[in-house]
């Protein structure tokens, strides 16, 4: 039992992480974006590239990709999201749920159906364990795992709090033309903004990797994880996306314990209870009330 | 030409022209207030000229130079800092937290953080709360404070007396006194015409989108602006 | 200047006319064609229906689904389930999409109180929910799946045409139910009003009530496409019919042909009938293709083909809203 609750937990972890990446956009550009999932896993099989063919070292190749995945993020933005926001709100859905077409089946074309891991790049670090008390062993990388979600969220507090491109940050996400009239270049800090996200969704694609196996068709369920944690957490600030990953990660190893094809129902039918009992209380759009984790942050 | 030129400035709301080929012309030093109904465009043709919506037509010089393409913060750092309609902070900063929004663009000048508490000194207090939490005057004077901290070589001022009660305008256009007086050039939109005629040096009346009555405040009366104001005996004549 | 407010325009006359003739023949076709074309006949009016029923939401109510998948996938599964039970299996297909239909109604009275995207991912976890359920059920088998077998009832022959004037059929009603919706007062308040929900309010319209109605429409819709699709296929694994790509095909059918245009659904779906025969077997690259050609729609035609004609042109085949038109000048 006790071991359960750390597995939820340390699966929490990485529910926070990936979940970080699709609530900032959603806070500041105010897109969910659907390809989110699937950029993810593209990063996941740049680090297998660079581990697979050239030897490096998965940390050292997330290292590698975090720029990249930053580039990726401003143009995303420059490119896709500014032009689909300016046609209303279903744009931005349809051209990025386009987006995630042709990524899964790209990586689909170049890496086949097999699905592949990065654990096996890390020797014996990929089942290291940490004993605890009474004889419980708890696997090193989920708890970095945790501890990286841990440090992602408190580093993007800080930043949104502390900084002056936090504050433009913030202010882009409250009111861009306000911001504009004030001297903050509402598109740079959107840009911005999207290239942070990026990194995150960067280091939660390969923190997928380093947990199990994916697929090139593996971004769906993820974007669906997120979202869920997301909006179960969607409460007044950036921890409130550590507690949602939280209780998804408990609502699906609970339902697993109950039946054991139930894992990802138990999350699902959270999701629902939450939503709804949120909506049943007339807490008002929960768009407007995500948007408040940044101003509140 | 002055420090700010408008010239023929067109503004659409789809098929509706809000503001109709406005020209104005502002002398370094000029206090202009600029009078009109609601919906008369005055709101719109601030905007436009501060890049916060896009014009059809026309030009916004600064200073000489064209900065009619040019996005909001660019006008921003070119010197031109508007004060808008409803205040507009950004709710859940704190004070400190908007005047720092404020000093984006980095101009220099002698506007600074403490300068800003010094003169609106109901804002020390307030600080660090934020700015959904204070009063209609404090949010008023953050606003105030926010586009200073910019430095402006042109600060316009939209309704800033909208919903404040008549003791707590006068607080803040006692703040502004000084300001007025050291040579600023600003552009007020002011609802109480006595309040407008007492503190700019110009008067400005719009109606329909269009400028109908442009006269130094010595040469006119409050009958004159009060005319223009509804349209009665509207002609071009009225123009200086 | 004196303005001539109508509906019926000669060339919506035409258009109307012009579809009975295409419909009549279509349904006489079996006789002349061959059984391979009498099958993707068949595909090409299930895309139509899906497409239709999409943009239903999408275009009139402002919701993008990306969990239409689940109606589909309902629609299969029911109707194996009651033909299961020892019903026809034709009579099946027409009970599993009203049962379908049925419980749309309370799943809208939560889910249409979603905006935007998250009505979009809201939709796609109900059709996660949908098939992970589907799976629980023992004759399913998990993912090994099932089949329509007492369609082996009826001679290969009948069955295939019997599917035929079934989808032509079910095509034709639903699209005429869907134009009915969208002529009634309140469908036409909706199309006016679509992108500004507040003015609506203040006009006095609820779009509640019609957006419930289209919602619904489109589950049954959907749901039957399902069914029609699994009596050409037999076969059903919850996989491939509760696949996220079917949503993507009516994405992609709807953007291209012209989002929130009758005439645009129709026109996507047949266009994307032909990219289908002619690059379907180029396998992941035609679905790469049909991503990127939604990208570039919805960045850069977010109106679609149909849109773009109607707005050069003026036609309108489908007399769907009053026209002013002026008759002096």
């Amino acid at each position: 039992m006790i071991g359960q609750i750390i597995q939820a937990v340390l699966l929490g972890g990485y529910y926070a992480l990936t979940a970080a990446g699709l609530t900032f956009m959603l806070q500041v550009m105010r897109v969910i974006n659907l390809a989110h999932g699937s950029l993810s896993i593209a990063f996941a099989y740049a680090v297998y590239t660079l581990a697979f063919r050239y030897h490096i070292n998965p940390f050292l190749g997330l290292l590698m990709v975090l720029p990249v995945a930053a580039a990726v993020g401003w143009a995303l933005q420059r490119l896709l999201l500014e032009r689909a926001a300016r046609g209303g709100e279903l744009l931005p859905i349809l051209s990025t749920f386009g987006l995630a077409i042709v990524l899964d089946n790209v990586m689909f074309q170049i890496f086949g159906a097999n699905a592949k891991g990065l654990a096996q790049f890390l020797g014996d670090l990929s089942f290291a364990a940490y004993e605890l008390p009474g004889k419980l062993y708890v696997g090193k990388l989920p708890v970095w795992i945790l501890a990286a979600a841990v440090c992602v969220l408190g580093g993007l507090h800080l930043m949104l709090t502390r900084t002056g491109l936090g504050r433009r940050i913030r202010a882009t996400a409250m009111d861009p033309v306000t911001a504009g009239l004030v001297g903050v270049d509402a598109r740079q800090s959107a840009a911005i903004a999207a290239a942070i996200a990026m990194m995150m969704v960067a280091m939660s694609g390969v923190a997928l990797g380093f947990r199990t196996v994916f697929d090139a068709y593996a971004g769906g369920p993820q974007l669906l994880f997120a979202f869920e944690a997301t909006i179960i957490g969607g409460a007044r600030s950036l921890w409130g996306v550590f507690v949602g990953a939280m209780v998804l990660a408990f609502a699906q190893t609970g339902a697993a314990m109950l039946h054991p094809q139930a894992f990802l129902l138990g999350g699902h039918v959270m999701f629902l209870v939450v939503l709804f009992a949120r909506l049943a209380l007339g807490q008002g759009s929960l768009g407007t009330r995500l948007r408040q984790v940044v101003r509140g942050a | 030409m002055g420090l700010l030129s408008v010239a023929a400035l067109d503004v659409r709301y789809g098929q509706f022209r809000a503001v109709r080929g406005v020209s104005l012309d502002i002398a370094r030093g000029e206090v202009v207030a600029l009078i009109g109904a609601n919906g008369a465009g005055k709101t719109t043709f601030l905007r436009a000229v501060a890049g916060a919506v896009p014009v059809a037509g026309g030009t916004v010089r600064l200073d000489g130079r064209d900065v009619t393409d040019l996005p909001a913060q660019a006008r921003v750092a070119a010197g031109l800092a508007l004060v808008p309609e409803g205040r507009k902070l950004f709710a859940d900063m704190t004070v400190e937290e908007n005047l720092a929004l404020g000093a984006t663009v980095g101009r220099a000048g002698d506007w600074t953080m403490e300068r800003v508490f010094a003169t609106f000194p109901n804002l020390v207090k307030r600080r660090h709360a934020r700015c959904g939490h204070l009063s209609g005057g404090e949010q008023q004077a953050t606003a105030i404070g926010r586009a200073l901290m910019s430095n402006p070589d042109v600060l316009i001022l939209d309704e800033v007396s909208l919903g404040l009660s008549p003791l707590v305008v006068d607080q803040v256009y006692a703040s502004l006194e000084g300001l007025m007086a050291s040579g600023a050039t600003i552009v007020l939109v002011e609802q109480a015409l006595a309040r407008a005629m007492a503190v700019a040096s110009r008067a400005v009346c719009m109606l329909e989108g269009e400028i109908v009555l442009d006269k130094p405040m010595a040469d006119t009366s409050r009958e004159e602006i009060t005319a223009a104001h509804f349209g009665l005996g509207r002609s071009k004549g009225a123009r200086a | 200047m004196t303005m001539a407010v109508e509906r019926w325009t000669a060339q919506s006359r035409a258009g109307v006319g012009g579809a009975a003739l295409v419909l009549g023949a279509l349904a006489l076709a079996p006789m002349l064609i061959g059984p391979g074309i009498v099958d993707r006949l068949t595909a090409l009016f299930i895309y139509v229906i899906l497409a239709a029923m999409w943009n239903a939401l999408a275009g009139y109510c402002g919701l993008v689904s990306i969990g239409q998948q689940l109606f589909f996938g309902l629609g299969a599964y029911a109707t194996i389930r009651i033909a299961f039970a020892g019903v026809d299996p034709f009579l099946a297909m027409i009970l599993g999409a009203v049962a379908v239909g049925v419980l749309a109604w309370p799943v809208s009275l939560f889910m249409l109180r979603l905006k935007g995207g998250e009505f979009s991912i809201g939709m796609w976890v109900l059709a996660s929910i949908g098939q992970l359920c589907v799976k629980l059920d023992p004759m399913i088998q998990g993912e090994t799946g099932s089949s329509l077998i007492s369609l082996n009832a009826y001679g290969a022959d009948l069955r295939r045409n019997l599917i035929y004037w079934g989808a032509l059929a079910a095509m034709t009603c639903l699209l005429a139910a869907l134009f009915a919706l969208l002529r009634s007062r309140e469908g036409l308040a909706i199309q006016a009003i679509r992108d500004n929900e507040e003015a609506a309010t203040s006009l006095g319209v609820r779009p509640e009530r019609t957006k419930r109605r289209l919602f619904v429409l489109a589950a049954f819709g959907i749901a039957l496409a399902g069914a029609l699709w699994l009596a050409q296929a037999v076969s059903f694994q919850p996989k491939s019919y509760f696949s996220v790509q079917w949503t993507a095909y009516m994405i992609f059918m709807v953007l291209v042909g012209g989002i929130g245009r009758f005439e645009g659904a129709i026109l996507g779906a047949v266009l994307f009938f032909a990219v289908e025969t002619f690059f379907a077997a180029t396998g992941v690259w035609y679905l790469i293709g049909l991503g990127a050609t939604a990208i570039v729609f919805s960045l850069y035609f977010p109106r679609g083909l149909w849109g773009a004609v109607a707005a050069r042109t003026g036609v309108q085949l489908l007399p769907l809203g009053y026209r002013a038109t002026n008759t002096e000048t």
